[in-house]
């Protein structure tokens, strides 16, 4: 089963390695994986998105846990909770295409943020599916490059994890 | 509450008035730390520290002959005593060379730290002469481990290494320091405690858990207590005593743990596992309540996991929540130090006065002393040839099973911890989690200068004593008077054993051809060497190694080439499928 684990971290050199290298050593999937600073500039968030059975998961929390640096670890997938990526691309649009493109990337709730005679470059978020799913609504030679963030996620409800 | 490297606990100027340079710094924190002993090898990145470690008498160096045997002698100095281990070592190949005996203690979860030179800050990243990403390299075989790159934060980093080292489940601390932080100069301020907010290890067990263990326990027909190095490391021995005497239960050690209840007790069934004894192995796969006390259910321990311990409810008591239901499922848990949780275990038994059954216990005992008379360790001395396990019986009954052990690995260290019956925690020092051959000699080294007037004894092998032989010369400059006990059968002969069982006596490069001559060897290093040929030999050469108290002895025992250890559970089989002699 897919799992999303946020971890509270040190905002240190090498902890982001410490984290990345505990999950190939002991031979841990890693989906996605995003980090950056909190409103306390001492603390990064750091976001993965994994697979592995129950027993794989308890060990995964377990040995994040483990690691001086971390300071809280959660799995966000043991309740309601709210995931989005960002992702940018650039397409070929000419002709027709060009008012197609633009079509679709406003059923998706996409932005067009770069425009050349040529091609189009979107921004969407939004869950992993939606942003697979425009890529598949696209004609596949249309698309040029993909860049994506990897989830993001947070709990619903008032409360911090 | 402060991250790991904040400058919050950085000095304040009014505590002291005198700055000192980052190397002072190292060295008046070793003292305040109460550092007796550090294990080292200078070069270029560390002079500045070894310069004024030389200007001071508080902090002794030992220097070795490689920088891995000071990592090793820091470790097994700890494992005696108890006390964090410190070695220093200068930047790139010094710092490689550590990483064997770091990853050894990490592994063993031995309390150390160890510090190393790097090239100047300026430098970093620059592929400068002797420079290496030691944080990185050690990254995965250390606890934690800092880079320092400000000298204000030297002191604090050492003190929360020390911290980190001790605490929780114990593990080496790496502390990377460049040439340049050493010799700048701070105000001196060494914390006195330390509290990070991303590490809080729990020390109490739960009282509910705590409580629901003792009901298991004492609720089973067949309890069996199976502990390992957490109660050595965990100074839990005392404790384990009692409760175990309290309920007359039997108990088996893994090969870390040996020590914790004296071996000569008849509730002991010896150690378990790959080469653990028949009783032990039996009355774990038998038991209907197994009691794992810091220990971690290793692949060497359990066999075939699937069919391990089939009847069993589980308890597990260990500092590291990771540890719990990693490789078995385990029924009640109990996360906490040792010490403290085994203190809490026996008040609730005070409190209840619960016993298990009287009757279910005597038919279970009965069982076990059916399978004890298999008398599995058995071997036949014959008076033309010595056996390996003679050897150590003999060196056991002429040391009152009072010496500080340390082995290398292979057959010599099972027979080890089958013969030598320890009656004390932290007399025997051993490689179990890496399996570093080469361990053994710079062990005895540090086990001697932390128990200077103890018999020191390395059991060895011919193929790993060569791993650190060089530390003869270490033994000789600081006067380290270490009996070593080479079980000489020219084979590398655990791996000699898996080629006869499992490779169809097919003995691949396990034939150690052109041996030196070790008595000569031991000459030449300014030491004693005797040699033993004959079984007739053995006490003699024993009796003459004691008799030399103050001189470093080789003992090589030219014993039976082909002998293997038993009993054996074959890789992949259950603990109860042994091959028995």
């Amino acid at each position: 089963m897919r799992h999303i684990i946020s971890i509270l971290l040190e905002n240190e050199a090498g902890a982001l390695s410490r984290v990345a290298g505990l999950f190939s050593a002991r031979g841990y999937n890693i989906e996605a994986m995003t980090v950056a600073p909190t409103h306390d500039p001492s603390i990064s968030r750091m976001t993965v998105a994994t697979r592995g059975s129950e027993e794989i998961m308890e060990q995964v929390l377990k040995q994040l846990n483990k690691l001086v640096e971390v300071i809280r670890v959660h799995d966000l997938t043991e309740g309601p909770h709210i995931e989005r990526e960002l992702m940018l691309i650039k397409v070929h649009a000419v002709g027709q295409d060009r008012e197609e493109v633009k079509r679709l990337s406003d059923v998706f709730r996409g932005r067009i943020i770069d425009v050349t005679d040529r091609s189009y470059t979107m921004e969407l978020t939004g869950t992993g599916e939606k942003l697979d799913a425009f890529i598949h609504a696209l004609d596949p030679g249309m698309v040029i490059e993909v860049v994506r963030s990897g989830a993001s996620a947070i709990s619903r409800g008032a409360k911090a994890i | 509450m402060t991250s790991l490297t904040t400058t919050q606990d950085r000095p304040s100027p009014e505590l002291e008035t005198e700055e000192l340079t980052g190397a002072e710094i190292v060295v008046r924190a070793l003292r305040d730390e109460g550092v007796e002993y550090i294990f080292g090898y200078p070069g270029g990145a560390v002079l500045y520290i070894y310069d004024k470690l030389e200007q001071q008498q508080d902090v002794k160096h030992i220097l070795v002959r490689h920088e891995q045997a000071a990592v090793h002698a820091a470790d097994a100095y700890s494992r005696v005593t108890g006390k964090v281990g410190v070695a220093l070592v200068t930047s790139g190949p010094g710092a490689t060379n550590a990483v064997t005996g770091i990853a050894t203690a990490y592994m063993d979860s031995v309390p150390m730290v160890v510090i190393t030179g790097q090239v100047p800050v300026a430098l970093i990243g620059n592929d400068a002469f002797q420079e290496v990403d030691t944080v990185g390299i050690t990254r995965p075989c250390t606890k934690h481990n800092f880079l320092v790159k400000d000298v204000r934060d030297l002191a604090s980093t050492l003190k929360t290494a020390f911290y980190l080292a001790a605490t929780g489940r114990p593990g080496p601390i790496l502390v990377d320091i460049p040439k340049d932080i050493t010799s700048h100069k701070t105000r001196y301020h060494y914390p006195g405690k330390v509290s990070l907010r991303s590490y809080k290890p729990t020390v109490k067990g739960h009282p509910g858990q705590v409580r629901k263990a003792m009901q298991l326990i004492t609720s089973a027909q067949r309890p069996m207590f199976y502990t390992g190095g957490g109660i050595i490391l965990g100074n839990a021995s005392g404790e384990l005593r009692k409760l175990v005497r309290t309920l007359g239960a039997p108990i088996t050690h893994t090969l870390m743990g040996l020590g914790a209840y004296p071996a000569s007790d008849r509730q002991f069934l010896g150690m378990l596992g790959m080469h653990g004894t028949y009783e032990a192995n039996m009355a774990v796969q038998h038991c209907d309540v197994l009691v794992a006390l810091g220990a971690r259910f290793d692949d060497r321990v359990t066999g075939n996991l699937a069919k391990f311990a089939p009847h069993a409810r589980i308890v597990h008591v260990d500092v590291d929540p990771s540890s719990i239901s990693k490789n078995v499922r385990v029924d009640v848990p109990v996360v906490g130090d040792l010490q403290q949780v085994l203190l809490e275990m026996n008040q609730v038994l005070t409190e209840n006065d619960q016993r298990n059954e009287l009757q279910a216990m005597q038919a279970w005992w009965a069982q076990i002393e059916e399978w004890r008379q298999r008398d599995c360790l058995h071997y036949n001395q014959d008076d033309r040839i010595i056996k390996p396990q003679f050897v150590v019986q003999k060196l056991f009954e002429l040391t009152g099973g009072d010496a500080i052990v340390t082995s290398d690995v292979g057959q010599h260290q099972m027979w080890a911890a089958q013969f030598y019956g320890f009656d004390r925690p932290r007399r025997w020092v051993n490689s179990g989690g890496l399996g570093t051959m080469g361990f053994g000699l710079p062990a005895a080294m540090g086990a001697q200068v932390a128990e200077p007037d103890s018999t020191v004894v390395c059991i060895t092998g011919d193929g790993s004593i060569q791993m650190n032989i060089q530390e003869l010369s270490t033994c000789l400059q600081h006067h380290l008077p270490v009996k070593v006990a080479c079980l000489n059968n020219h084979y590398l002969g655990m791996v000699r054993q898996w080629q006869e069982f499992f490779y169809e006596n097919r003995y691949a490069m396990s034939y150690v051809d052109a041996l030196p001559d070790f008595v000569k060897l031991a000459e030449a290093y300014g030491h004693i060497g005797l040699r033993a040929d004959t079984p007739a030999d053995v006490e003699p050469v024993i009796r003459e190694a004691l008799r030399l108290k103050d001189r470093m002895v080789f003992m090589d025992f030219q014993v039976d080439p082909t002998e293997n250890v038993y009993p054996m559970v074959p890789a992949g089989a259950a603990l109860s499928e042994m091959i028995l002699v």
